[in-house]
């Protein structure tokens, strides 16, 4: 066939979920892998970052601390402040700002030379990540509309022939307790998966088809490459939007909470 | 290769997902080209909405791996 003749000789491995699992760093049966490794790191990096530029506060502020006030006001004005408003907003601005920066710092961890894996691809951080969420904005429904009053608002939104309610109730609850948050942790793990799984494949197919190919196969191999070059700019692209999607919806899922109907 | 027919279905399965973030960005940018001041209220919808039918694609290619 010609996809053999093209793709996969006999010898070519594919790049598949194997390559998403790390031996521990430090000797065998320690826990210690490197997306945790990412994971310390991106956090000291957010942190450093924020804390020199909030160290020293000007009135006319220097190169970092207009740097960190920009990156801080992005987030603040066009996620928080646009999807919750300026009134109740202003509580949430430091759990969204962190989560923001967090995830980027995760994501963009995959196209950084030397840790090229984005952490943010094992599922258990935006699983954790998406669960914090979900205790964030079913506290806050709770909390302002009383237990019974948050799930009448959600379950019953009015406006709806009274029929529908048989199919429209058990709907949304299950969307909001279960599809919500899996979907929340899903999307952003299966993106960076992805992402990470095509630009393995452009460039070990590239590698492969230089060295090993016969034939035509080793003057094929800049396609390979190419591709591997152009995408890496693409995932840095869908790293930043992923980050921003996953921030914004959190955001609008405690907005949609706060509010009696939606 | 193995599992090529699962991406074969992954493909296949893609597409709906494509038609519709594509009908969704359509709006979107329709909506800022009549009313340029509604940007940031459809900016936030237009998101959510590509993000619900982005879930489906993202469902798809984890199945693909998974089964």
């Amino acid at each position: 066939m010609s996809t053999q003749l093209l793709a996969a000789g006999p010898g070519f491995e594919a790049p598949g979920p194997g390559d998403f699992e790390f031996p521990p760093l430090f000797g065998e049966g320690t826990f210690f892998t490197k997306p945790m490794l990412i994971v310390v790191i991106g956090t000291i990096v957010i942190a450093a970052f924020f804390y020199a530029a909030a160290r020293n506060p000007r009135l006319v502020p220097g190169k970092l601390q207009f740097a960190g006030e920009s990156a801080y006001g992005l987030v603040r004005n066009s996620i928080v402040i646009d999807s919750i408003g300026t009134k109740y907003g202003k509580k949430f601005v430091p759990y969204i700002v962190t989560l923001f920066f967090f995830i980027l710092a995760l994501n963009i961890s995959g196209i950084i030379p030397v840790l090229q894996f984005p952490a943010s691809s094992k599922i258990a951080i935006p699983a954790f990540l998406a669960i914090i969420s979900w205790i964030i904005y079913n506290w806050v429904g709770i909390s302002r509309q009383g237990f019974v009053g948050y799930f009448k608002a959600m379950m019953f939104p009015p406006g709806v022939p009274w029929p529908i309610y048989f199919l429209l109730a058990p709907l949304e609850l299950f969307s909001t307790f279960i599809i919500r948050p899996f979907t929340l942790a899903l999307r952003l793990a299966m993106n960076m998966f992805a992402g990470h799984l095509v630009l393995l494949l452009c460039i070990l197919g590239g590698e492969y088809m230089l060295t090993e190919g016969t034939g035509a196969l080793p003057f094929l191999s800049p396609i390979g490459f190419l591709g591997g070059i152009i995408l890496t700019f693409f995932e840095g692209f869908i790293q930043i939007l992923q980050a921003y999607v996953f921030a914004l919806l959190s955001a609008l899922y405690i907005a949609g909470a706060m509010e009696a109907e939606h | 290769m193995d599992g090529s027919l699962n991406m074969v279905g992954y493909g296949l399965a893609a597409i709906g997902p494509g038609v519709g973030i594509g009908l969704i960005f359509a709006a979107y940018i329709s909506g800022v080209a009549r009313q340029p001041e509604a940007r940031g209220t459809l900016q936030g919808i237009a998101i959510l909405g590509f993000a619900l039918a982005e879930a489906l694609a993202i469902i798809g290619i984890g199945l693909a791996f998974a089964l």
